[in-house]
């Protein structure tokens, strides 16, 4: 049940409630489940709430990893 | 003194808060009135003015082609359109891409009880003006009105008559291998337009529906290339999906598309991401798809851009030989895999 | 789309394609299993496993709930909206799983079970404040990323009050059932070559972090590597897993950074802490009885509590004999390996759970993978 995408937060509406942006389409998640979300951040969104905030430098770098044919293995902290 | 014998009924309908009844599927006056003062209003011509059991058609020049349609859509006002002009765009649809020119067509209203007059007229000024832009006539009609609960607001059953030239040659069993497939524009926008109206869904942003009558878009192309030009369908229920899956059947063929050439809105394709849905799956109204002679494709995807229900036609991908009938897709990853019919009804997926 | 054309990129796909063909060692056979059923869904429809090297062979794993979702469990939302009249609110991808007696939660409906499909949680709320009259339950199925959302909202419930709403918690735990999977005896496999790594869940890792998994990494000696959602994500995560190999390493590696850590989502894991708690033993379908496997409600929100609210009994149902489901869960048989597929077991008529839902193993190849089963011997 894994069906989850990334959409950008566009307002916090009330507590614990944001609206995002995906594709044009816009849609009110929860924020119950995280902290400290605020407008221009990209959210996880899964069946109406917001799992994650998305790391924009990580995904950068996994990008990067990526285009370098992923260089040098990365092991998790 | 002379009087003028007065119509039956003392009281015009009162189409702003008046409701269906029972009465009006009774055969009585009460019917009349709602046709002449709601349906005839709207689509009142002078082949519905015979006022028979039956209308009495002129002879045509070529080959007769029929079709037959029901429309339960729900809701029945959505985003781009309504059950009313869906009724008449996809009747249209059905005869046009036969190559034929759509003449005729017939409307059975099954309406419930307590359905809003002023919701029927409306749909009847829809369908009336989706006739005028197709160049058709509301030929024979008829009403019918069950108990409450009993149906979904209203459905419309319709028939279509169009003619079709001797030497037209169009047939889902044409296609060949080699041959190119073309899409006239935009997947999904009808299915998703509806399934974003779903109340639990939320999404803020209207999709609008493409419905649409084709037939100048058809008429076009058979002018421009007729003789190249194996099939047309347009992809309605189970999507480009089930269409190409039936030509594949029909023909004893293969088809390989590239999905990196088919055309999507991005509020489509983002809505599809948030349901989990396959853009492949979701009915089309008012887009075809043509299977022609591959030489010929470049010019005739360019003619349908010059239409307005075509700018944004593409060629999808190719008819290929293969003894299985299947529908494959390079995807724009690279890899390969199938393009199966839709599994049941279509539904939004969480996993 | 940001965050998701980009991890779908056609040229990056080759070149990861190009560095996977050059890091296998050619005497080799890798085999991964993709744990996740979104993992499933995304090899089949991209058509990955053309962008593979040969002896890099992907096995589907039991990540999708509805697969393993025992028949009994669906058995039981029938009865509450056949028999005690509920309205039982379920996500869509449970309508159409065989259950007993022919039914399906949508044939129940066509029976006058006042059965409906929700998006969210959110929705079975608020149909429960709208319907006081009425029973709502539901139907909670779905592994630890939808499980905080059932939290929040069995919490909502019992601040607001709501004295007709329950759920009926169906929610199952991925390291348990990865401990299963590596339990289970590698002489059953055709080839007796166990599996070589695990592609970790994606979104299930941004609730529970990337740690749980190591455990697996050192006990069982079988390398991780979490990866993201998007078809790029797979084929990096399976580079990663082939350098692990190898060099002979057991890690736990991390290729969704973008969104998970180490420790996951703390706030997540505290609310559904405070809901739920472990049962001794669920049973699965397809795979049997696993221990501390699934949770329950706690004590404290028995009333929210469809199992104590309703005098339901849960019966084990066994699957068709011939179903080979169990051994294609564990990855050790494929779906073409099982004489039901494609015969009598389809999307249409499905036999058993790799085939109910679009992410099952055998779902995902009839639909996406299956014209490769008409060339001479290979799947």
């Amino acid at each position: 049940m894994c069906l989850a995408i990334p959409a950008r937060v566009v307002a916090v509406s009330g507590p614990d409630q944001a609206v995002v942006e995906l594709g044009g389409i816009r849609k009110q998640v929860s924020l119950a489940l995280v902290d400290g979300i605020a407008v221009g951040d990209y959210v996880i969104v899964h069946v109406g709430y917001a799992l994650a905030r998305l790391d924009p430098e990580q995904a950068a770098m996994t990008l990067q990893l990526m285009a370098e044919g992923g260089a040098a293995s990365e092991v998790a902290p | 003194m002379s009087r003028q014998v007065k119509p039956g009924y003392a009281r015009a309908l009162d189409i702003r808060h008046g409701r269906v009844d029972l009465s009006h599927g009774g055969g009585g006056r009460a019917m009349v009135q709602l046709i002449r003062e709601l349906f005839a209003r709207h689509l009142g011509n002078a082949y519905l003015e015979q006022g028979n059991d039956g209308t009495v058609l002129p002879p045509l020049p070529g080959r007769l082609v029929v079709t037959t349609d029901s429309h339960v859509v729900s809701p029945l006002f959505f985003p781009g359109g309504d059950i009313g002009c869906l009724a008449v765009h996809g009747t249209v649809n059905d005869l046009a891409v036969m190559g034929a020119q759509p003449l005729w067509l017939t409307a059975g209203f099954i309406l419930e009880e307590g359905f809003p007059l002023a919701d029927l007229d409306r749909i009847a000024a829809s369908m009336a003006r989706a006739c005028r832009e197709a160049g058709v006539h509301l030929v024979a009609g008829d009403t019918k009105v069950v108990e409450r609960g009993k149906g979904d607001g209203v459905f419309i059953t319709t028939s279509g008559i169009g003619v079709v030239a001797e030497s037209c040659t169009l047939s889902g069993a044409a296609a060949r291998p080699g041959d190119a497939v073309l899409l006239s524009g935009t997947l999904g926008d009808h299915g998703m337009a509806i399934m974003s109206q779903r109340e639990n869904l939320g999404f803020d942003t209207p999709i609008h529906s493409d419905t649409a009558a084709l037939n100048g878009l058809t008429a076009l192309m058979m002018q421009h290339a007729d003789g190249a030009i194996r099939l047309m369908r347009d992809p309605t229920r189970g999507g480009l999906a089930a269409t190409l899956n039936e030509i594949a059947d029909q023909s004893g063929v293969g088809v390989l598309l590239d999905e990196a050439m088919i055309p999507l809105r991005p509020e489509v394709e983002a809505a599809c991401e948030l349901l989990g849905l396959d853009p492949l799956n979701v009915a089309n109204e008012g887009k075809l798809v043509a299977v022609c002679d591959a030489a010929l494709a470049p010019a005739l995807v360019q003619c349908m851009r010059t239409h307005p229900l075509g700018r944004e036609a593409a060629p999808i991908g190719t008819v290929i030989a293969d003894p299985h009938h299947f529908v494959q897709m390079q995807t724009r990853l690279g890899g390969r895999r199938m393009v199966d019919w839709l599994s049941g009804e279509q539904l939004p997926r969480i996993c | 789309m940001k965050y998701i054309d980009e991890f779908r990129d056609g040229a990056l796909a080759a070149d990861i394609a190009r560095a996977i063909a050059a890091a296998v060692e050619p005497e080799r056979t890798y085999r991964f299993m993709e744990f996740c059923g979104g993992h499933t869904h995304a090899i089949a429809r991209y058509g990955l496993p053309d962008l593979l090297p040969a002896n890099v062979l992907m096995i589907h794993g039991p990540g999708c709930p509805v697969c393993v979702l025992p028949i009994g469990r669906i058995d039981m939302a029938i009865e509450l909206a056949l028999e005690h009249h509920a309205i039982v609110c379920t996500y869509a991808d449970t309508l159409r799983v065989p259950a007993s007696g022919g039914l399906t939660l949508m044939r129940a409906r066509a029976q006058g079970g006042d059965i409906r499909m929700v998006y969210s949680v959110d929705d079975a709320l608020r149909t429960a404040r709208e319907h006081p009259d009425r029973e709502v339950v539901f139907f909670a199925i779905g592994f630890e990323t939808t499980t905080p959302p059932t939290a929040v909202a069995l919490l909502q419930a019992a601040a607001e009050d709501l004295a007709n709403f329950s759920v009926l918690c169906c929610h199952v735990l991925t390291p348990a059932a990865i401990a299963a999977i590596l339990d289970a005896p590698a002489c059953e496999a055709p080839t007796g070559v166990p599996l070589d790594g695990f592609v970790g869940p994606a979104h299930v890792s941004t609730v529970i972090g990337s740690d749980p998994y190591a455990a697996f990494a050192c006990a069982y000696r079988k390398p991780v590597v979490i990866a993201g959602f998007e078809p790029l994500d797979v084929m990096q995560a399976i580079l990663m897993l082939v350098r692990q190999v190898n060099s002979g390493r057991a890690e736990v590696e991390n290729e969704f950074t973008r969104a998970v850590t180490p420790a996951g989502n703390r706030k997540a894991q505290q609310l559904m802490d405070q809901v739920f708690e472990l049962r001794p033993s669920f049973e699965w379908r397809g795979l049997g009885e696993i221990q501390r496997s699934a949770l329950r409600i706690r004590e404290r929100y028995a009333r929210l509590d469809a199992e104590r609210r309703y005098p339901l009994a849960y019966r084990t149902i066994a699957d068709n004999r011939a179903c080979e489901c169990g051994p294609i869960l564990r990855g050790l048989k494929r779906p073409i390996d099982c004489k039901l597929f494609g015969s009598v077991c389809t999307p249409e008529t499905p036999m058993g759970s790799c085939m109910v839902s679009s992410e099952g193993a055998c779902a995902a190849h009839y639909t996406y993978g299956r014209h490769k089963d008409t060339v001479e011997g290979t799947a």
